[in-house]
């Protein structure tokens, strides 16, 4: 890169847990430009998750009868009590399976009527079409013995509350590809239109990454404020509307509370009342407890940018991806399994 | 009906003797597994090396191998890296009930192949029966005995300046065996490496201390590998991302499923790192071979950065290696 940003420093924050991961793994942080430096935001799924969903979700694992199913992310992710996870409640005989899709999760529950089929349902907007859409074939099917604990969240509304946050201080947005492809460039005009800063949104491979970091600077540096797409192999100007349509059809938003942020209007997809029947929350009568959060995790602090993670005093000691204090921690998408993982080592400065 | 295993199998009795005589001697048998004693009785005076391992594979059926071929190639290899020439194996199967007896069939042919590929009798072995629901179908352990060909290998042998080589492909076994479990998601060609590694071991001996060690990459894969021969030394490791070779097929399904193939498990690669003024020999010592053909130096010792390994990325930054926390999970998107 030959941009150079003179100071002051430009801080330049990836909304994305793939991007986080990407960053880490092929890392572009060394390359910066000197002034520059890339923060993580609130993308990853399982990170943003609040404790009490968490909770509630070990809650149902040990229902008897229940199958748990589930993205492999989900299994070490640690509730409130220590050495909790879905990890260790399988140990002590519950039934949790890592599942690659919504469907499989359908297949399983059909396989056995005989119990209750749980999937969780987390993440973005780029999961809600296909948890939609397993409603759909269990729906259409009479699948009874299927549903989803919803934790499904909206980018938008998280990031319009971060960036009315106090000390935000964030000059340039790399906005998710993946959640792009669902929403189009549409879902991320806001960020210059409303808010006057430059975003981007860029693709996963790391030359894609250090392109749209370029673009964000070639913004910052003209004073200017635009949306860009770099990921125009992917993402189209009005997204994917079949996947849109079907997260409609099964979902409306309400109100749901992130790890470290608080309740967010309008961030959460629920099920629409006439599909409620495939509501596990309601079918199992669990609710997301007020968030007993484990002693001494920033996890909260992480996900919004405010804290480094290397820079968390219980990183790498009292948190590690063996034994975990928070997600950020054992996601494959957490800002500090990536810092844990592929090192902020060594500090500052390519190995030649 | 289709033939299966049964309690009876296990009993110690008639069909004990029946799974012996007509599968496992026809197939294996030799001079020291005939006498069908209660052990093995072995000549030698050598230096040996002997290893174990135990085989729970699911399923035990995978595109390019099976739960025999492993047991066979697994601790063949261990042998072969600690500078071994592996010659006798014993084997033992725990097989839940209802195995369709094809199914064993196959997998003890697999075995008797395995094994005369590799250059090892099968010299002594046990059989056992448990229950349905307290096996996967069939577990299998073996130990290997060979002698003492490479007393030398060590990792403290290794210094700074030696290049590091791999013999192959990496991470096909994985992800082999990761699609295998999930064919109604990604079907393709990936196939298991799962190989006897014997002649390109014993081949690269020839290097005499030059050669400072040789592992294979099984479980936790070519990181996990080199990040155990940098523990607690004074050098550090550091490959060149773009030199690792990774077929298409591996790195488009690790892509895929959210894996590293540099995590994945090999069934028939070998690790070595060499002197620096000997990479070359090597590397035209192991392509002589099928099963090392498209060896490659990946990677250099350093003395920076003690007891770490770092991988310079295809873009120029750098990053740690570290062991893997817990098995690899597939992710949400």
């Amino acid at each position: 890169m030959s941009d150079r940003v003179s100071a002051p420093r430009v801080n330049l924050m990836e909304v994305c847990g793939t991007h986080t991961m990407s960053i880490a793994k092929s890392g572009i942080k060394q390359l910066l430009p000197e002034g520059v430096r890339l923060i993580s935001g609130p993308g990853c799924p399982v990170c943003v998750t609040s404790q009490g969903d968490i909770d509630a979700m070990l809650e149902l694992s040990s229902e008897k009868d229940v199958i748990i199913t589930t993205y492999g992310d989900m299994i070490r992710v640690p509730g409130s009590v220590r050495g909790d996870s879905l990890r260790r409640r399988k140990s002590e005989g519950a039934d949790v399976r890592v599942v690659y899709s919504p469907a499989d999760a359908v297949r399983i529950a059909r396989e056995h009527p005989e119990k209750q089929t749980v999937f969780l349902g987390v993440g973005f907007e780029t999961t809600a079409p296909g948890t939609a859409a397993a409603v759909k074939i269990a729906s259409e099917a009479g699948v009874g013995n299927f549903t989803i604990y919803t934790a499904l969240k909206r980018v938008e509304p998280a990031l319009r509350a971060l960036i009315g946050s106090e000390g935000f201080n964030v000059q340039g947005f790399l906005c998710p590809g993946h959640v792009a492809v669902i929403t189009g460039e549409a879902g991320f005009r806001f960020l210059a239109d409303e808010f006057g800063i430059p975003a981007v949104i860029s693709g996963f491979e790391p030359e894609d990454i250090v392109r749209s970091i370029g673009m964000l600077l070639a913004q910052i540096r003209s004073g200017e404020a635009r949306l860009e797409n770099q990921y125009t192999r992917a993402v189209r100007p009005d997204g994917n509307p079949l996947a849109l349509a079907m997260t409609e059809q099964f979902f409306e938003t309400a109100s749901c509370e992130w790890r470290g942020m608080g309740t967010v209007e309008d961030s959460a997809y629920v099920l629409r009342p006439e599909y409620s029947g495939f509501d596990a929350a309601k079918r199992f009568g669990v609710s997301p407890k007020k968030g007993l959060l484990p002693k001494g995790c920033l996890c909260g602090e992480v996900i919004q940018g405010r804290l480094d993670p290397a820079l968390c005093p219980m990183f790498g000691k009292a948190c590690s991806p063996e034994d975990p204090l928070g997600p950020c921690m054992v996601s494959s998408e957490g800002a500090c399994a990536a810092a844990y993982k592929y090192g902020s080592f060594p500090p500052e400065k390519g190995v030649n | 009906m289709q033939e299966i295993i049964t309690l009876d199998y296990g009993s110690g009795g008639k069909k004990t003797s029946s799974l012996i005589e007509e599968i496992i001697l026809p197939l294996m048998g030799n001079d020291i597994l005939d006498e069908l004693g209660d052990a093995a009785v072995l000549s030698g005076a050598e230096k040996l090396v002997f290893s174990t391992d135990s085989f729970v594979v699911s399923p035990y059926f995978f595109p390019g191998g099976n739960i025999g071929k492993l047991s066979v190639c697994g601790t063949v290899n261990d042998v072969c890296m600690q500078g071994g020439d592996p010659r006798y194996l014993s084997l033992s199967l725990i097989i839940e009930e209802g195995l369709p007896m094809e199914d064993l069939k196959e997998i003890a042919r697999s075995i008797a192949d395995t094994a005369k590929a590799a250059g090892v009798r099968i010299v002594t072995g046990d059989t056992k029966v448990v229950e349905r629901g307290h096996g996967d179908g069939l577990y299998i352990n073996t130990a290997g005995i060979g002698t003492l060909k490479s007393p030398w290998l060590s990792k403290r042998g290794i210094r700074p300046g030696d290049r590091v080589i791999v013999s192959g492909t990496v991470g096909d076994h994985g992800a082999a065996v990761m699609l295998a479990r999930n064919e109604d998601l990604l079907t393709g060609e990936l196939l298991s490496d799962c190989a006897p590694l014997r002649e390109p071991a014993l081949a690269l001996s020839a290097l005499g201390e030059d050669l400072r060690i040789m592992r294979d990459p099984t479980r936790g894969g070519v990181a996990t590998t080199l990040c155990e021969f940098a523990e607690g030394s004074s050098f550090s490791i550091r490959l060149d991302e773009t030199a690792i070779p990774v077929a298409p097929q591996v790195a488009s399904a690790c892509d895929i499923l959210g894996l590293d193939p540099l995590y994945c498990a090999n069934e028939g690669k070998l690790l070595a790192v060499v002197a620096k003024e000997r990479a070359d020999e090597a590397l035209g010592i192991l392509r002589r071979f099928p099963v090392s053909e498209n060896a490659a130096v990946i990677g250099e010792v350093r003395d920076e950065y003690p007891g770490k390994v770092l991988v310079r990325t295809r873009i120029g930054g750098s990053r740690i290696v570290a062991k893997l926390a817990g098995a690899q999970l597939p992710r949400i998107c």
